[in-house]
């Protein structure tokens, strides 16, 4: 089972539920980092990491010889990524979406590609959770694809957690598609609600069940709650604002370091997760 | 003109709420929300359009079944995945490559572009503001975000203004990269956190990599004051100049839940004391004063 945990707006405790919820449960579980552009779990879980891995695009790379300045991978790249200007032939990396079409198009064969760093992988556990996160690199703007390779690690079996970036565009699709449920976490203000309907907009185009968990749920109005019923969306989890859970996140801590007695919070949220999964895969079928 | 963009890395540290209070502080200015993912600045400019107009992104693949012979070359092409073993195409997969459309042998394929958002120029209580809204599940978010940039600065020309003023996207990918080139500066705002140092870093490195000037303010600084000091020392190892600190104050999410700037909420509370000395040290850096 794959449980993505998303927001909308960026800060409202996207990486603190994912990373309690992953450490609060027993068995076979996995905590993927895909907010690759700003990955901030390994921070709470403190993994032993086994594995890094640098990841890469491929580009294209053209052979002066065998070209003859026919034009057609221009023509037929859409991003503007491989011109003719005179004698030569042109690609920019940086804006190469590595769709292949230029390479499938020249017909002297004069095109091969190499790598555009996206990157890096790395992988590893904390006690029996596994782990993996990715690291987009500085100066990277195309986060999709490192992030398809970080969900390309999530294990057949068992329980599989996303931590996901903000937003509503394509990272964000790329860390939702195929879960089995998504997690919102929003928190109760004017800009919490709006970007919660933007991003129930988007789990609602990729038709995922989901549920919501409300941070700082005393800090605000209750405007989220209103438009959470009205749109019967299940509230899971209200984690109220408390100095105490605040300071420990600055610190690095999660909560239930700081507070054990959420432990058992954190394992009722999956059950109840759990429990729609199944109602709702027997609506489906 | 000037443009300064407020960027945070991390999301939720306040960089629209501060964003906010620069608005009713600075003079002769234009505003623009480059954050066209999840856009909250016109929550609290309550902005009255003046013109809308569509935001042409890319195209997508679409397969005209009476045309189709199911060859199959175009799944064997397509290096997303986007196309079913019964010939339909995902749009949420297809990367608008036209690889498809380019090669097959039936010309069964179109290749519409798709309107994917739109973009505003408005009237706000504190001025002319251009806003953009991209469709949900939308991509070419950087296209759009400079699409509205490039309107912000034309309107401001139009207009005499001094000044764009430019609420950003988090993270470090396509839309703030698309968001700080050519910037005059940009403000980071970081929060006093073991993840804000983290994320700080990774947008400072990015800052530098487009040699964009930065400047740094820790907003709720007293939720950790000595995580807030560590980030002060990261920025000026990275050369960033560090302007005056915010301290955690509930009047700020009064004045948002109230749509209103905090300058106009409570200019009594410590929260707009700091934001104000902020602003006046950042349009020092603007006008090229030292601080």
């Amino acid at each position: 089972m794959i449980i993505s945990v998303a927001s909308g707006k960026g800060g409202t405790g996207k990486t603190t539920v994912a990373t309690n919820l992953a450490l609060s449960l027993d068995g076979d579980v996995q905590l993927l980092d895909c907010d690759v552009e700003e990955p901030n779990a390994h921070l709470f879980i403190h993994p032993t990491i086994d594995r890094t891995e640098a990841v890469t695009t491929p580009v294209p790379v053209v052979d002066e010889k065998k070209c003859t300045l026919c034009g057609k991978c221009a023509e037929i790249c859409q991003f503007k990524a491989i011109i003719v200007i005179g004698e030569t032939v042109l690609p920019f990396h940086e804006l190469c979406h590595s769709c292949g079409g230029c390479v499938e198009v020249c017909p002297e064969g004069a095109i091969t590609e190499t790598g555009r760093e996206l990157g890096i992988i790395e992988e590893g556990h904390r006690n029996g959770l596994r782990f993996a996160h990715g690291k987009l690199r500085i100066g990277e703007a195309m986060s999709p694809p490192l992030i398809s390779k970080v969900r390309s690690l999530t294990k057949p079996d068992g329980l599989t957690i996303i931590d996901a970036p903000p937003g509503t565009s394509c990272p964000v699709i790329e860390a939702m598609k195929g879960a089995d449920f998504i997690l919102l976490v929003t928190e109760p203000t004017p800009f919490g609600l709006y970007d919660l309907e933007l991003a129930v907009g988007a789990v609602r185009v990729l038709d995922i069940p989901c549920g919501l968990v409300i941070n700082r749920s005393d800090l605000g109005d209750d405007k989220v709650k209103e438009y959470a019923e009205r749109e019967k969306i299940p509230i899971l989890m209200e984690i109220p604002f408390d100095r105490k859970i605040a300071e420990a996140y600055s610190r690095g801590n999660t909560i239930i370091e700081a507070m054990p007695e959420w432990e058992q919070k954190f394992v009722d949220l999956y059950e109840d997760i759990i429990n729609i999964v199944n109602k709702e895969g027997k609506q489906t079928s | 003109m000037k443009e300064l963009v407020i960027i945070s890395g991390k999301g939720g540290t306040g960089k629209t709420s501060i964003v906010s209070a620069f608005a009713a502080l600075a003079e002769n200015k234009v505003l623009c929300d480059a954050d066209v993912d999840a856009a909250d600045l016109h929550l609290i400019m309550a902005p009255e359009i003046l013109e809308r107009h569509d935001f042409k992104g890319g195209n997508k693949a679409v397969i005209d079944k009476d045309k189709c012979t199911e060859c199959g070359l175009c799944r064997q092409l397509c290096r997303w995945d986007a196309i079913s073993e019964d010939f339909e195409v995902a749009p949420i997969s297809c990367e608008g490559c036209g690889v498809c459309w380019y090669f097959c042998p039936e010309k069964a394929i179109e290749f519409p572009q798709k309107t994917c958002g739109e973009w505003y120029i408005s009237e706000t209580r504190f001025g002319p503001m251009v806003h953009a809204r991209l469709g949900i599940a939308e991509e070419n978010s950087g296209k759009l975000v400079t699409l509205a940039r490039q309107e912000a600065k034309k309107l401001g020309e139009t207009r005499g203004l001094d000044l764009i003023l430019t609420d950003g996207p988090p993270g470090i990918g396509c839309p703030v990269i698309a968001s700080i080139g050519g910037a005059s500066g940009v403000l980071i705002v970081a929060e006093p956190t073991v993840s804000g140092r983290h994320d700080m870093e990774r947008v400072a490195q990015l800052a530098a990599h487009f040699r964009v000037p930065a400047l740094l303010s820790i907003n709720k600084f007293d939720l950790n004051a000595d995580e807030a000091k560590a980030i002060e020392d990261v920025a000026v190892e990275h050369n960033i100049r560090v302007l005056n600190r915010v301290p955690f104050d509930p009047v700020f999410t009064k004045a948002m839940v109230q749509g209103k700037t905090i300058v106009e909420f409570d200019g009594n509370s410590e929260g707009n004391r700091a934001v104000k000395e902020l602003w006046d040290q950042t349009r020092d850096f603007l006008e090229g004063r030292p601080t």
